[in-house]
C-alpha cells in the first residue's frame, strides 16, 4: 500500500512546475509561537514563503498546519483564548503587530475554507460584496471586476446567465469557485487554501487544482491539504510539519523524491499519519 | 434436556408476545388518535361556543360591530374598533421596540459576549420569560406609569403641543403614565425574551466557518452581521417576531392593567385605550345580556385577527424559502 502511494506521488511530481528560489520572499515567517490557552500548537517555526509560488503544508492531523495558515490573516484573533507571538513579516511588514488593521490585512490575504461558504446572496452580490467593502467603484467597472474574478476562478461560463441567483443554488464544486472568484476579486497579494477540496468530488477537485496552477502566476498561494498527492501535484514547495513544529521544508520534488529527514519519508511513503 | 426447556420457554415467550401485542397496539394506536382528537374537539368548542354567544351581537349591529367605535353599556350599543385598533397599535408598538431589542441581545450574546458573561445574560433573559404576566402588571401601573408620566409623557407633550400630527400622537391630555405607550412597552419587555433567545439560537446554529470566511474578506463585525449572519438566519427570525407578535396580541393581564381601559378613540399615543383581551377582562364578570354576546364576538374578532396575523405569517415565510 505504502509503496502504492510512492509511486503515484513520484509520478505525479512531474505535473507542477519546478520551485523557483530566485523569486522574492513573499511571507517571512520568524519564531513563530502559537497558543490555544496554555497549549503551544506552534513551536518555534520560521518558514519563508517565495512570491507566486504555491506552497503546501502537510502533516497528520492536529499538527498545526491549519494553526500556521490561520496566523496570516489574523483569523485566529476572533477568538480571544487563541493568540500568537514572534514574527510574520508579509513584504516587510509585521501582520502580527497590533497597529496593523486587520480588516485591511484580511484583504490582502485571502482565504478559501474546507467547507463552500457562499453568502446568502446573489451570485453577482458575493463577489461585489468584497470588493465593495475597499473600493468605491462605478457600476460598469464593478460589473467588469466581477466578470474577471469569475473568469479567473473558470466559472464565468456557468453562471453568466444566472448572476442574480442565490449563490447557495449552485453545485459544491461551483460554490468553491465562486468562494475562491470572492477571494480574487479583492486583488489580494496572497492567498490561503485550508483544505479546499476536501468537502468535494474528484471532478471538482480536478478543477479546483487546474485553477490553483493558473492563478499561481498572479497570487501567492499556501495550501493546506492532507492529501499528499495534491500536494505532490500542485507545489513547488512543501513543508512537513509535526505536532506543531516544522520539521522539514523544500522544492516539492526533493521533499517527495529525497526528504533529507526519516520522518518526512516516513510520512510521505504512509508509514505513518 | 436444558437445551429443550429452553426452547419451549422461547416459544412460550412468543407466545406470549403475539398475543398481548394487537391488543396493546390498538389500544395505544386509539389513545394517540385520541389525544389528537380531544384538541381538536375542544378547539371546535371554543370556536363554536363563542361563534354562537356572540352571534346575537354581530346579528344586532351587522358588519357594524367591527367598524363602529361606539362601546356605550349604559345604551347597550356595542361596537369593536377602538378595541381591535387597540390591540393592532399596542402589538406593533411592542414589535417596534422590541424586535431591535431583541434582535440587539442575541448579536451581542452571540458574536461579542465575553464568554464569561454569556450564560449570566442568557440566564436573565429566560427569566424575563418566566415572570408572570401580573407581575409586569403591576410593575407597570406602580413602578413604571408614574415614572413614564413624569419624565417622559409631560416633558414630551409640553414640547409638542400644537405641532402637526406629532401633536396629536405623542400629546398626553391626561398625563397619567397609564395608555396605548406604556402597554406597547410592558408588552415589548415581555415578547424580548422569545425572539431574542429563538434568534440567538439561529444565529448560533450558523456554521463558524461562514462566519470565519466573511471576516475572513475583511468584513467588520457589523458588515458580517447585517450582511452575511442576519440574512442567513432570515426566515427563522421572522418565525419569532410572529411567535412574539402572537403573544402580544392576546397578552391580557398586563395589559389590562396599564392600558387604562378607555373606550374612547384617540389618536394620541398616551392616552388611555382598550385592547379586545382587556375589554373582555374588564365586562365579563358583570356582563349579562347582549352586553355578554358583544364580549363573545370580541373573543371570535381576536381569533380571526390572531389567525390573520399567523397565516401571513406563515405566508411570508413560505415566500421568502422559496425565493
Amino acid at each position: 500500500m505504502s509503496s502504492t502511494i510512492a509511486v503515484n506521488t513520484s509520478s505525479a511530481i512531474g505535473n507542477a512546475a519546478a520551485a523557483d528560489t530566485t523569486v522574492p520572499v513573499r511571507i517571512a515567517v520568524k519564531n513563530l509561537n502559537f497558543y490555544y490557552g496554555d497549549f503551544r500548537s506552534l513551536k518555534d517555526i520560521s518558514i519563508d514563503f517565495y512570491d507566486r509560488q504555491v506552497t503546501a503544508l502537510i502533516g497528520p492531523s492536529g499538527c498545526g498546519k491549519s494553526t500556521l495558515l490561520r496566523t496570516f490573516n489574523r483569523i485566529y484573533s476572533l477568538y480571544p483564548e487563541q493568540r500568537a507571538d514572534g514574527q510574520i513579516l508579509l513584504d516587510g511588514q509585521n501582520v502580527l503587530s497590533p497597529s496593523v488593521d486587520v480588516n485591511e490585512l484580511r484583504a490582502r490575504v485571502g482565504m478559501v475554507f474546507q467547507k463552500p461558504t457562499p453568502f446568502p446572496m446573489s451570485i453577482y452580490d458575493n463577489i461585489a460584496f468584497g470588493i465593495r467593502l475597499y473600493e468605491k467603484l462605478p457600476k460598469s467597472e464593478l460589473d467588469g471586476r466581477v466578470e474577471e474574478a469569475l473568469r479567473k476562478a473558470a466559472l464565468w461560463d456557468e453562471v453568466k446567465d444566472k448572476l442574480r441567483q442565490s449563490g447557495m443554488g449552485l453545485s459544491g464544486g461551483q460554490q468553491q469557485r465562486l468562494c475562491i472568484a470572492r477571494t480574487i476579486a479583492q486583488r489580494p497579494e496572497v492567498i490561503l487554501l485550508d483544505e479546499p477540496t476536501s468537502a468535494l468530488d474528484p471532478i471538482s477537485t480536478g478543477k479546483i487544482e487546474e485553477l490553483i496552477e493558473q492563478l499561481r502566476s498572479e497570487f501567492t498561494i499556501v495550501i493546506v491539504t492532507h492529501n499528499m498527492q495534491q500536494a505532490a501535484r500542485i507545489s513547488q514547495f512543501t513543508a512537513f510539519m509535526y505536532l506543531g513544529e516544522l520539521i522539514e521544508f523544500g522544492p516539492t520534488t526533493k521533499m517527495f523524491m529525497n526528504p533529507s529527514k526519516k520522518q518526512t519519508q516516513d510520512y510521505i511513503t504512509g508509514r505513518f499519519g | 434436556m436444558a437445551v429443550v426447556s429452553d426452547k419451549v420457554s422461547m416459544s412460550n415467550m412468543q407466545i406470549i408476545r403475539r398475543r398481548t401485542s394487537p391488543v396493546f397496539d390498538q389500544g395505544f394506536r386509539w389513545a394517540s388518535y385520541g389525544s389528537a382528537l380531544i384538541v381538536l374537539a375542544v378547539l371546535a368548542g371554543i370556536i363554536g361556543t363563542m361563534v354562537h354567544g356572540g352571534w346575537p351581537a354581530f346579528k344586532e349591529f351587522g358588519f357594524g360591530f367591527v367598524t363602529s367605535s361606539i362601546w356605550n353599556v349604559g345604551a347597550d350599543q356595542y361596537g369593536a374598533w377602538v378595541a381591535i385598533a387597540g390591540t393592532l397599535t399596542s402589538a406593533l408598538i411592542a414589535l417596534v421596540i422590541g424586535v431591535p431589542i431583541s434582535i440587539g441581545i442575541a448579536i451581542f450574546l452571540t458574536q461579542l459576549c465575553p464568554s464569561w458573561l454569556r450564560r449570566p445574560v442568557s440566564t436573565v433573559i429566560e427569566l424575563l420569560a418566566a415572570v408572570p404576566s401580573i407581575i409586569y402588571g403591576m410593575w407597570g401601573l406602580f413602578v413604571f406609569a408614574p415614572l413614564f408620566a413624569k419624565y417622559v409623557q409631560v416633558p414630551l407633550s409640553n414640547i409638542v403641543e400644537g405641532m402637526p400630527i406629532i401633536g396629536t400622537v405623542l400629546y398626553a391630555r391626561v398625563p397619567s403614565g397609564v395608555g396605548m405607550m406604556t402597554a406597547g412597552i410592558i408588552l415589548a419587555i415581555m415578547i424580548i425574551p422569545f425572539i431574542a433567545s429563538i434568534t440567538r439560537d439561529m444565529l448560533d446554529q450558523i456554521p463558524t466557518v461562514l462566519r470565519e470566511s466573511a471576516y475572513g474578506i475583511g468584513c467588520t463585525t457589523w458588515e458580517v452581521v447585517r450582511h452575511v449572519l442576519l440574512p442567513q438566519a432570515g426566515v427563522s427570525i421572522i418565525g419569532a417576531i410572529m411567535l412574539g407578535l402572537g403573544r402580544a396580541l392576546g397578552e391580557t393581564m398586563a395589559v389590562t392593567f396599564v392600558i387604562g381601559n378607555a373606550n374612547r378613540l384617540s389618536l394620541s399615543l398616551f392616552d388611555p385605550s382598550s385592547t379586545i383581551a382587556s375589554r373582555i377582562a374588564n365586562e365579563f364578570n358583570e356582563a349579562a345580556g347582549l352586553q355578554m354576546n358583544a364580549l363573545l364576538a370580541l373573543g371570535c374578532i381576536l381569533f380571526v385577527v390572531t389567525f390573520i396575523v399567523l397565516a401571513l405569517a406563515r405566508l411570508l415565510i413560505s415566500r421568502v424559502k422559496t425565493h
